[in-house]
């Protein structure tokens, strides 16, 4: 029997990093929402790597602060080490990498749910999507509650249809032991989505008094860390270290001896698993004459034993996995407490969704994170944070919310998992974006901070903040453009830098363009009357220092601008419009892309075929407008 | 909105607008935001196009920009924006339409910040900007696809072999570069070697070098390979051959024998009242075993599709055959000339049939064997040259103009890339010219490169968690 549980205005299902973040946004925006999720003590869990951003995940998370998410902002507070990474290469690709407290994460994020305002917490198991004129309605639960809404978010991780393996051992799982959720795998496959099976693995975890630190190396966090948020300014967490040790010849042996055991090459793993996280017997048998590989050890908590052993991800038998483990230097003698093992699990093919995440076939139903293909944190939130604010504004009538390729990495993402789909787990590389100098990690929120306003999820306060450091960084250029310096003056700056001397006279941005010479050192010579922080004399070098290659590359969005505007009418009959190749016809009638930049980018839709569509759209622009 | 007053096209397009021939003139057409501006680069006048009016003709020379040398003495004539066919600025440059001086112009321009236009581009543009009546989009749509499927199978053509094999070498090398760098970029604590910028040039040295060579050979007469090719087509044994060698005889043209390239067909050079053909025999001599038949269709339909010309010869002296009403509808629609060979033998054509496909112009009696007809067969083909209806024997010429024009600026990519790493400008900024170069070349093999970068990644790196 079934009874009525309530009426909300969204519902989010799961409560993972792409559920939490939906939620928040969803709230937060005004609409009455409620998270449903089997476990309510798996809030914000993290099943593998305790560990938040690197490169391109880095620069996500700060795409999420800026439009006003959550993930910066909980991090910043449960880290226990940060680490800048890629310092060495250009500003571009500066990420930052935070080890989290596990544990302390989940806590903090929950917290954060049960004080919001607009939202519900609800632990229950959804087995089924209400649809009602062929339009999303709301859900029913095991336990027969009926919760209405008029945009709902399926945020299911790995759990549908999830399958633990590791070895000849195979059952029915989420990650870590959770609870699976079956029911709504069918019921999906029912109402016509074609759903696709992935896989994913994580490795063992190990007792720390068992370890011998000694033999491997410490790898200590930043002295002066930064942080995620533009919000957190300062923090006192202690930090703890990493210790990387390697496999050895031993590991690699008894690895190869157990071959026959291993799932992935039994036959008993059907998904297709992420070529960039192989299972250490992947990288084994692929890459057979590399004679050791990295493992790096990690806590999982400040309050815990528990270390992740990264670079092991395995799903071999737990005999074998010991065996491993302790043939690597500095675990002789260690305690495994927690084996690794491969999961299964049922992934919506993304190319059934619009760029705002919603559904093509079923109005009003979302999904985002690992649901939609996706693997990482990150990824997962994300895709959270813009279909929770997608819902939001679709039960308030109001326009959706895509991200450009230009203007993110949350762009590319989406960009890239609903026009061209994808084979395996999705995961994000600064390599996948065309404009990598424009997405920096320095400039998420001038990228972003606009629209997180725009929206609602950025406090008056906090953009107040945002539009001064933007005026002072524009006004301090403009002060370096107008100061003239004299070769007298400036030349023993050069020459102790360094650089060489100048023999005309010249101004303080053409000389801080010189690789040798730093904003430190202009300061110096001549101090900004500005009161700039450090984000802002960062901002100033950076802008200045690449001004050439910056503006190569917006020239370039500028062109995808113009293609991202020429939109394509949702009612478009491809097959009505003579002259498009074959091929294209049937691409653009499955991806049916929003714009013409979108469809420039589906496999299969030649260039000409873009001229051809873009005539049509003029013909048909042009006689709706003489229609009226 | 902005777009109302204003083109949405913001680069600037080249193309030869005339049919490439050894007489005439032939004009050059520019178009877009820097049409005067970049034109004016190369053009030595005692007018600076800059400040022109509107729809005046300019004497003048084109010149190298380097060397200042005067190349071609040509007419400019300057239709500002929106008075002019697309609406945008545009510039004609009428020179002597020989191949040579033709090409010359062209590989100036697109060395400047111009690109070439696609098939239709121009059409296409003056469309979208509002110059031409909504009665016409089917017509745009038509000459887009057909000019299109044109290029690409003429663009195709043009790569095969050495060319391709060697422009696929280098990519290669560049993408294993780039998935270097993008690993160290991307997984910064893996324990991957980190990449040097003496590295970086080295390989960027390298494939300048490779590229300096390409541009050589194609610098050397390749001229004649771009005559208008011409597809001679027929059934076995009514006299394909012959009349190739009846055509080559009269007129055979200096050939210039391209090595490394492999042919299927036989191929003559010949010039036609100075218009330069390419003649395909589709078939050869091997048709005459049966065998062999089958083939020598598999053949002729492979020519036909790439052919700006068709000569379809038919044995006057037999009825008309399945095989070849099965090809006049094939063909229906393109440049052809029918010849009725054989004459001297007592005629079984139905020309009633032949009629409903082909105007009597473009019938032309011959018996190749008494030599009689081939002046009409000339002149058929110079007046459709001359009208203008052949028009695709520019597409094989400019797009070997496109492929020089990508090689240099691949090889200008990576100088850039070379010049930053010896500045030690970060890699993931030099990363950008070397992927630039990396796409101009897989572009003159008409290859988007899509994920492939990605692919490299994990192919070339053990990378997890």
């Amino acid at each position: 029997m079934s009874y009525m549980g309530g009426t909300y205005d969204v519902i989010v299902v799961g409560a993972g990093h792409a559920g939490c973040e939906a939620a928040l946004a969803s709230a937060r925006m005004g609409a009455e929402t409620l998270m449903v999720t089997i476990n309510l003590d798996m809030v914000a869990f993290m099943p593998c790597n305790p560990s938040i951003g690197g490169p391109a995940k880095g620069h996500v998370v700060r795409e999420i602060d800026a439009l006003g998410g959550e993930m910066g902002r909980n991090i910043d507070k449960t880290f226990i080490q940060m680490r800048m990474l890629n310092t060495g290469k250009g500003p571009a690709v500066h990420a930052l990498r935070a080890q989290a407290d596990k544990f302390l994460y989940q806590h903090t994020m929950k917290e954060m749910l049960e004080k919001e305002d607009k939202l519900t917490l609800r632990q229950g198991m959804v087995d089924e999507i209400i649809v009602e004129d062929g339009v999303c309605v709301g859900i029913v639960t095991q336990t027969g509650a009926e919760y209405r809404a008029k945009a709902v978010v399926l945020t299911t991780g790995t759990y549908l249809r999830g399958k633990i393996i590791m070895g000849e051992l195979t059952y029915e799982s989420g990650p870590n032991n959770q609870q699976p959720s079956v029911k709504l795998a069918q019921n999906l496959r029912e109402l016509g989505f074609d759903l696709v099976r992935f896989k994913t693995g994580t490795p063992p975890r190990v007792h720390k008094d068992t370890i011998d630190f000694s033999k491997t190396e410490i790898q200590p966090g930043d002295e002066h860390p930064k942080f995620f948020s533009y919000e957190t300014k300062s923090s006192d967490n202690e930090q703890l270290p990493c210790w990387l040790t390697y496999t050895s010849i031993d590991t690699h042996q008894i690895i190869n001896d157990n071959l026959h055991r291993a799932p992935m090459f039994s036959g008993i793993i059907e998904g297709t698993g992420p070529r960039y996280c192989p299972s250490i017997e992947d990288k084994i048998v692929r890459f057979a004459d590399k004679p050791k590989h990295q493992i790096f050890l990690e806590p999982e908590g400040k309050d815990t034993k528990e270390y992740y052993v990264q670079g092991l991800s395995t799903s071999m038998p737990e005999d074998v996995q010991i065996k491993m483990l302790r043939s690597i230097p500095g675990l002789e003698k260690v305690e495994m407490m927690r084996n690794g093992y491969a999961i299964e699990y049922d992934a919506m093919v993304p190319t059934q969704l619009w760029p705002s995440l919603e559904t093509k076939k079923l109005p009003g139903l979302f999904t985002a994170g690992q649901i939609n293909g996706t693997s990482g944190y990150e990824e997962a939130a994300a895709q959270g944070i813009m279909a929770g604010i997608n819902a939001a504004r679709k039960v308030q009538n109001k326009e959706m919310v895509v991200l450009d390729r230009s203007q993110g990495y949350i762009g590319v993402l989406i960009d890239d998992l609903v026009t061209k789909g994808t084979n395996e787990p999705y995961r994000l590389l600064t390599s996948r974006a065309e404009y990598r100098l424009l997405l920096r990690h320095d400039n998420a929120d001038l990228r972003l901070t606009e629209i997180g306003h725009d929206i609602g999820l950025i406090s008056e306060e906090r953009y107040a903040k945002f539009v001064l450091k933007k005026q002072l960084v524009e006004q301090e250029i403009e002060r370096l453009r107008q100061a003239k310096v004299k070769p007298v003056e400036i030349n023993p700056m050069l020459e102790a830098a360094g650089s060489a001397p100048i023999v005309d006279g010249s101004n303080l941005l053409t000389i801080l363009r010189r690789p040798e010479v730093t904003f430190a050192m202009v300061d110096a010579f001549s101090p900004s009357p500005y009161d700039l922080d450090e984000d802002m004399r960062e901002q100033v070098e950076i802008q200045i220092k690449y001004a050439g290659y910056i503006e190569k590359q917006l020239g370039h969005v500028e062109k995808l601008q113009k293609m991202e505007k020429k939109r394509i009418p949702e009612d478009i009959v491809y097959d009505g419009i003579n002259g498009l190749a074959m091929e294209a016809r049937q691409k653009l009638n499955k991806i049916r892309p929003i714009s013409i930049g979108q469809a420039s980018r589906i496999a299969g839709v030649t260039p000409a075929d873009i001229s051809i569509l873009l005539v049509y759209l003029e013909h048909y622009n042009r006689v709706t407008a003489a229609k009226g | 909105m902005k777009e109302v007053n204003e083109s949405m096209f913001s680069d600037t397009i080249a193309a030869i607008s005339t049919a490439v021939g050894e007489g005439g003139i032939a004009i050059i057409r520019v178009s877009g935001p820097d049409a005067v501006q970049e034109v004016e680069r190369i053009f030595n006048s005692k007018n600076k196009l800059t400040q022109v009016a509107s729809h005046t003709v300019h004497y003048g020379h084109i010149v190298d920009p380097e060397t200042r040398e005067n190349l071609e003495e040509v007419l400019v004539t300057v239709m500002r924006a929106p008075r002019s066919f697309t609406t945008e600025d545009v510039v004609e440059i009428s020179a002597h339409g020989g191949v040579i001086s033709v090409k010359r112009v062209m590989d100036l321009l697109l060395q400047l910040n111009i690109r070439l236009a696609e098939p239709g581009e121009f059409t296409k543009r003056a469309f979208l900007n509002g110059r031409i009546d909504l009665s016409q989009a089917e017509g745009v749509i038509d000459l887009i696809r057909s000019k299109s499927d044109r290029a690409f199978s003429v663009a195709l053509k043009q790569v095969e072999g050495s060319l391709s094999r060697k422009i696929n070498e280098l990519r290669h090398i560049l993408v294993e570069t780039l998935a270097h760098i993008e690993v160290n970029i991307d997984y910064p604590e893996h324990d991957v070697e980190s990449l040097t910028s003496a590295f970086i040039r080295e390989k960027s040295k390298l494939v300048m070098d490779e590229i300096d060579k390409l541009l050589k050979t194609a610098q050397e007469g390749k001229i004649l390979r771009e005559g208008i090719t011409t597809a001679i087509v027929g059934r076995p044994n009514v006299g394909k051959s012959s009349l190739l060698n009846t055509l080559a005889q009269d007129n055979r043209a200096i050939v210039t024998d391209i090595p490394g390239t492999t042919r299927d067909v036989i191929e003559e050079f010949v010039t036609i009242n100075n218009i330069p053909l390419k003649l395909l025999d589709t078939a050869g001599i091997r048709e005459t075993m049966d065998v062999v038949e089958q083939i020598g269709v598999e053949r002729s339909k492979h020519a036909v599709s790439e052919a700006d010309l068709i000569l379809l010869v038919l044995n006057a002296s037999e009825p008309l055959h399945q095989d070849e009403l099965e090809l006049m509808e094939q063909i229906r629609g393109r440049q052809c000339i029918v010849i009725m060979n054989k004459m001297d033998l007592p005629s079984q054509l139905d020309l009633d049939i032949l009629h409903r496909y082909y105007p009597d112009e473009l019938i032309v009696p011959m018996s190749v064997k008494a030599e009689e007809g081939i002046d009409r067969l000339e002149e058929a083909i110079s007046n459709l040259f001359f009208s203008g209806q052949i028009e695709g024997g520019d597409l094989t010429y400019v797009s070997n103009v496109r492929h020089i024009a990508l090689l240099k600026k691949s090889k200008q990519s990576l100088q850039d890339a070379y010049d930053a790493a010896e500045q030690f400008i970060p890699i993931d900024m030099i990363q950008i010219d070397v992927r630039l170069a990396w796409e101009q070349l897989s572009e003159i093999l008409g290859e988007a490169v899509g994920d492939s970068l990605i692919d490299q990644i994990f192919s070339q790196f053990c990378l997890g968690k």
